[in-house]
């Protein structure tokens, strides 16, 4: 059995939720990685731009910030920030691929504050950067939510700084929010969800090998909705692992070497 | 228009499009020799009180020589645009020069972890802030860029980003669907680091722009730094590249190096161990170790070609190798 750990895997499974042909917007980090693996598996077309600018580059190696020199490598295109908020906007940006402190069960994401007080916050977070465009503009949200737990996936997140499904059925498109879009997947340590299509509540749709959904339940700070038939993710492949460590990030910048 | 939703933010952009046009009638469309000293031109034109703007994106291509001749000068009360506000505006607050930030992204140096300095003074309200996000910040400075006071947009809606904010939502008059007003935003001063620029102020970036074309266009006064002080003649062979034109700008200064430990694209790569020590000093709870840092690496120092001396010549190559992958990822 070919040994992982478990960002390895939410690296992995994340991946496999990109389609070939299709685009996405990312960010630092586990995204970013996720990105590239699908790019070298099974997305060889999969066309990634970065915030800062940079169009379908050629990554030689993860890029430690989203405007790196890294991210216009063998570039297509180097532009503007609004130019890529632009793309997105006009429709040609199918997944922004997000993280957050805190996720409610519509995919409503804290990456603001924890507190009640927005001007005196208990703790204060980055905020948007660009990802309440991403989640506004683009067609699908795809989230990764490390470190699975009530204090992180809860009924009510301190501050929603990005757009999932807000209130509910319609409540995107009622504030004004592009029609059809809305998060579409979840990515965590222990599971997989999608979002229910008729309720907009996040829906267990794959657990990690070895996790029940009752830990998922115990886990989970609100009551989400499962799948008829919950299946098991699939663990990563020797070839995913080399490709991970050997080409996206050699220097263990976000996968510490063993 | 109807008005269905105020958020309780502040605008902390006092300067209006009308303002930024009517200092523009007043700057020479001459070609004039713009060359000076960098601390000549932060004295001269980054005054207290104002509005910063900053070129580049947290880490890259970023103006840090000016940044920190602003420290050097201790220039006070200055509320500056953060897209992604990282080690550019970090330093400003450490020497204590920054009273308001508009921000999109703040407190984090993405994947190197939390500011210290940025925590203390934004969780202690020492520093006022509104949120915003890199998009919408754009918006603004193109509406600045317009003339029109507030730009329609279809970013923030719904969230507690709007709640928070200073946006107003309406019926849009056409088709009646809901859209966010954003106030403009016009900066009192630009600073900016270029790859090359002549002594006019033609400036020309390699790589992306990000946003220093809006902002340029919007803000009042451009002090430009430059990798490299070119001919005239080099600007007029690639005119497809300039990315300001010289009758924005207002000080020209050739500084090698110039957004260390910023990544220069096609030039060098960051310097990870300096941000991390900065990092470091910074998140100690006991002040004087981050003051330290600034004695010895901004206040004891006349300029920043002492900096340059002291970082050596054998550090500064190593990050040349780093920008084309040589050695190894």
């Amino acid at each position: 059995m070919v040994e992982y750990t478990v960002g390895e895997l939410m690296c992995v499974v994340a991946a496999r939720q990109l389609e070939d042909n299709k685009s996405v917007a990312v960010g630092t980090g586990l995204p970013m990685a996720a990105a590239m693996l699908a790019q070298q598996t099974h997305a060889h077309n999969l066309l990634i731009a970065f915030e800062a600018g940079g169009v379908a580059p050629q990554l030689p190696t993860l890029p430690i910030s989203v405007g790196d020199s890294r991210t216009i490598h063998r570039a297509l295109m180097a532009t503007t920030l609004v130019d890529i908020m632009d793309i997105i906007s006009r429709g040609y940006v199918d997944y922004a691929f997000l993280g957050g402190a805190q996720i409610d069960k519509f995919g409503n994401l804290n990456s603001t504050m924890i507190g009640t007080d927005h001007s005196k916050p208990t703790v204060r977070f980055p905020g948007s950067g660009g990802a309440n465009d991403f989640a506004s503009l683009a067609w699908e949200t795809m989230i990764i939510m490390d470190r699975h737990s009530s204090r992180r996936f809860v009924k009510k997140v301190d501050f929603i700084t990005s757009p999932g499904y807000l209130d509910g059925p319609g409540s995107r498109e009622e504030w004004g929010l592009f029609p059809g879009t809305g998060p579409s997947r979840v990515i965590t340590d222990l599971c997989l969800f999608d979002f229910h299509p008729k309720t907009k509540i996040m829906r267990l749709i794959k657990t990690h090998p070895g996790v029940t959904v009752d830990d998922i339940k115990k886990s989970t700070g609100f009551e989400f909705e499962i799948a008829e038939k919950v299946g098991t993710n699939p663990p990563p492949t020797k070839e995913d692992l080399r490709i991970i460590h050997e080409i996206i990030d050699p220097n263990g910048i976000i996968f510490p070497k063993k | 228009m109807e008005l269905i939703f105020e958020g309780k933010g502040e605008n902390l952009c006092k300067t209006t499009p009308m303002d930024a046009r009517e200092f523009a009638k007043k700057k020479s469309r001459a070609m004039i020799d713009k060359r000076m000293p960098l601390q000549e031109a932060v004295k001269k034109f980054v005054l207290d009180g104002e509005y910063l703007a900053i070129g580049g994106f947290g880490h890259i291509r970023i103006p840090m020589a000016t940044i920190y001749e602003i420290v050097r000068q201790r220039k006070k009360n200055l509320t500056v645009a953060g897209h992604t506000a990282v080690q550019d505006i970090d330093v400003l607050m450490a020497g204590r020069c920054v009273s308001g930030v508009e921000i999109a992204y703040v407190v984090g140096f993405e994947l190197r972890g939390l500011s210290g300095v940025q925590r203390r003074q934004f969780e202690s309200g020492e520093v006022k802030m509104t949120d915003y996000t890199n998009g919408s910040m754009s918006f603004r400075l193109r509406a600045g860029v317009q003339g029109i006071p507030f730009i329609p947009v279809n970013v923030i809606l719904g969230t507690d980003t709007m709640r928070n904010g200073p946006g107003k939502v309406v019926k849009c008059p056409f088709t009646g669907k809901k859209v966010l007003l954003l106030p403009s935003l016009n900066p009192d001063i630009l600073i900016m680091h270029a790859h090359r620029a002549d002594k006019y102020g033609n400036c020309q970036i390699d790589g992306h722009i990000v946003k220093d074309d809006l902002q340029a266009r919007a803000s009042k006064k451009i002090i430009v730094t430059c990798e490299e002080l070119v001919d005239t003649e080099v600007i007029r062979s690639k005119p497809q590249q300039t990315v300001v034109p010289f009758f924005m700008v207002d000080a020209v200064i050739e500084q090698k190096w110039g957004s260390h430990p910023g990544n220069m694209p096609y030039k060098y790569y960051f310097d990870n161990k300096f941000t991390e020590d900065y990092l470091t000093a910074g998140r100690e709870e006991d002040l004087t170790v981050i003051d330290k840092w600034l004695d010895e690496w901004v206040y004891n120092l006349d300029d920043f070609n002492q900096y340059l001396n002291k970082l050596g010549e054998t550090r500064l190559k190593k990050l040349v190798d780093l920008e084309f992958l040589r050695g190894g990822k």
